[in-house]
């Protein structure tokens, strides 16, 4: 059984920014592995441990830079890793998600894997689209925001819980081939061992260009275009206290005794 | 015409909120763009669904019974016919947890282009919508340059519609093939439940990831034991396994409504708002003045709360456990 897991690299950003024309300025910007997909990646891994012959393979959009990334879901027990960037990818301003859609269903083509794990969303992003998007180009069944994976591969069903709103679950099955969209909390991801770190190194990381994948730069054409990025008018009409923290913390207490909160 | 279709969505019997958003929502983008507004209303008891949607500003309510329960297979099916049908200029469906199941295959297999977790549009000459990035920290715009588009919008961002409607209500006839639902729900279960109701509390002392580590978790109960104040959190701390379930705050938590709501460490993501935001009084501790939670809150302390933390717990008595 072969499992596609989908990594990204995201954009953290400083508690100081300056947005520079369309985007925070890259200053300011700090690179990591997007929460969700970390999440994805160990349900992935757990699954190859728990049975013979399954092989975990990363996909990442992204550029040289995302390589860090991509060794980290290495060195966690994926075993291989595909990148896809090219000068074309490079000079694009903007991916939606019927584009990441197009891409990974390439790379899905070319490795046909069973079962693919997405993270419900990037934590940069948050469009939480690519996942299901992806699953309705290759034809997949898919369940979206799944905290819980029972997996059958031999009845070919992926028995989940979709973690709905109001701490309600829905138990749902799915047919496979599918794609999952995993949600934090479904398990508790692994830290890269210094051992895994040092085997990562040597795992393989291919970069495919868009015509590896059998695509042009076509394939990145969209009718959507960011027009603008704004740091929102702050509707805070919020007191902040200033001082030192004694000065501070004098300030709330006196407010939670006024409010009645604590006495005396 | 430019007309907008817009999804409601149902729960085990009832609508949920979001759908009459989608109707405020769906209206004030039908206007813009000088066309109808007409709603789905896809499972469940559909017909008295239709009535209660019949609010001011809807146009037409098309029923679509299609099974009990929300199934993304049927759904994704339903819409396509029904969107076939009307060819709207806008799809509208809500950026839940059900669309983010559905609405991405719809837009895919539509090819519409897709915008999701909308929080405004103008439709000024050519579509721009709103959203946020990275966290909430900043806003962006985007232009869509086509005939037809499909948006998902934030659940709570438009208020609920009201008054009576004269919609006209139509049944819908999809035409679902059985074979392209290779997807059962079984059924559901609720979550979170234990000891202590967050909901029920006066005073909460909530703790977000700020806190760094589970070793930490004591300080913050310190001080929610000296303010004789309840403990809850954000969701990775739950994730975590530092705090049980049953005190987590948020779109899938626990809404709560406390008198007083200190939220430390917490950056105030929009699924955690979801939670807290009809708090009486918000307090915010974070390191991060440009944090979404100082949107929210009332009184705010721009600092660690390693530092804060100790020194309120002495204030009222309490003895900060070493760290
Ligand atoms: C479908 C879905 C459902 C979700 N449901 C929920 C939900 O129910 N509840 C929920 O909470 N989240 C939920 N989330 C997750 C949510 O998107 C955020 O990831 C989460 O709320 C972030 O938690 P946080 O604020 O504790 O952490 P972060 O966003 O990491 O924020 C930590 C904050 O701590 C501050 N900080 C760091 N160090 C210090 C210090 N020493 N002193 C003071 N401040 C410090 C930082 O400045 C930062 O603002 C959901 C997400 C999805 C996709």
């Amino acid at each position: 059984m072969k499992i596609l897991v989908t990594v990204k690299e995201v954009a953290e950003v400083e508690d100081e920014f300056d947005i520079d024309g369309l985007d925070i300025d890259s200053r300011y910007l700090d690179y990591d592995l997007n929460e969700w997909d970390d999440y994805a990646i160990e349900a992935a891994v757990q699954i190859s441990e728990s049975a013979d012959d399954v092989e975990v393979v990363t996909a990442t959009i992204g550029p040289e830079r995302s390589e860090e990334t991509i060794r980290m879901a290495l060195a966690k027990g994926a075993d291989r890793a595909l990148r896809v960037w090219d000068d074309d990818l490079e000079a694009a301003e903007y991916l939606d998600v019927n584009t990441k859609a197009d891409l990974l269903a390439a790379v899905v083509e070319e490795e046909d894997p069973d079962l693919v794990l997405t993270g419900v969303q990037s934590a940069d992003d948050s469009y939480g689209g690519t996942g299901v998007a992806l699953a309705e180009r290759i034809g997949f069944e898919w369940a979206a925001v799944v905290n819980n994976l029972d997996l059958d591969a031999d009845a070919g069903v992926a028995s989940v819980r979709r973690e709905l709103e109001g701490g309600v679950e829905e138990l749902t099955d799915v047919e496979l081939p599918a794609v999952l969209t995993i949600q934090t909390g479904i398990n508790e991801p692994r830290y890269a061992s210094l051992r895994g770190i040092r085997q990562a190194q040597r795992k393989p990381l291919d970069v495919q260009s868009l015509g590896d994948l059998g695509l042009d730069a076509s394939a990145l054409e969209t009718p959507i275009e960011r027009t603008s990025m704004y740091e929102p008018e702050s509707e805070s009409d919020a007191t902040i206290w200033e001082g030192s923290a004694e000065d501070t913390a004098g300030e709330l207490a006196a407010f939670l005794r006024e409010k009645g909160v604590v006495e005396g | 015409m430019s007309d907008v279709l817009a999804i409601t969505e149902s729960r085990r019997g009832a609508l949920r909120d979001v759908s009459y958003e989608m109707i405020t929502a769906g209206r004030e983008l039908a206007d813009e763009l000088g066309g109808e507004l007409h709603l789905a209303v896809i499972n469940g008891d559909v017909d008295a669904f239709a009535e209660d949607l019949n609010r001011t500003g809807v146009d037409a309510i098309h029923t679509v019974d299609a099974g009990e329960e929300f199934n993304h297979d049927v759904y994704t099916q339903a819409i396509t016919q029904l969107y076939e049908h009307l060819s709207p200029t806008a799809l509208l469906m809500p950026n839940s947890v059900n669309g983010l199941d559905y609405a991405p295959a719809v837009a895919g297999g539509l090819d519409l282009p897709l915008v999701t977790d909308v929080v405004g549009f103008d439709a000024d000459g050519g579509l721009e919508v709103t959203r946020e990035q990275y966290g909430g920290k900043v806003e962006t715009t985007y232009a869509i340059d086509h005939d037809a588009y499909a948006l998902t919008v934030r659940p709570a961002e438009w208020p609920q519609a009201g008054g009576d409607g004269d919609a006209a209500i139509e049944a819908f006839d999809a035409d679902i093939d059985e074979d392209a639902v290779r997807s059962t729900v079984n059924g559901f279960e609720e979550v979170g439940a234990g000891d202590v109701d967050i909901s029920e509390a006066d005073v909460l002392v909530s703790v977000g990831r700020g806190i760094e580590e589970e070793e930490n978790i004591p300080l913050v109960q310190a001080l929610a034991d000296a303010l004789g104040a309840t403990l809850s959190s954000s969701r990775p701390i739950v994730d975590n396994g530092w705090l049980p379930k049953n005190r987590q705050v948020g779109q899938s938590g626990k809404v709560v409504t406390p008198d007083v709501y200190i939220a430390i460490g917490i950056s105030g993501a929009v699924q955690h708002v979801a939670g807290m935001k009809g708090a009486d009084t918000i307090i915010a501790i974070n390191t991060d003045p440009n944090a979404p939670i100082y949107d929210l809150a009332d009184y705010g302390i721009v600092d660690d709360l390693f530092e804060v933390v100790p020194e309120l717990i002495e204030e009222f008595g309490g003895e900060a456990p070493e760290l």
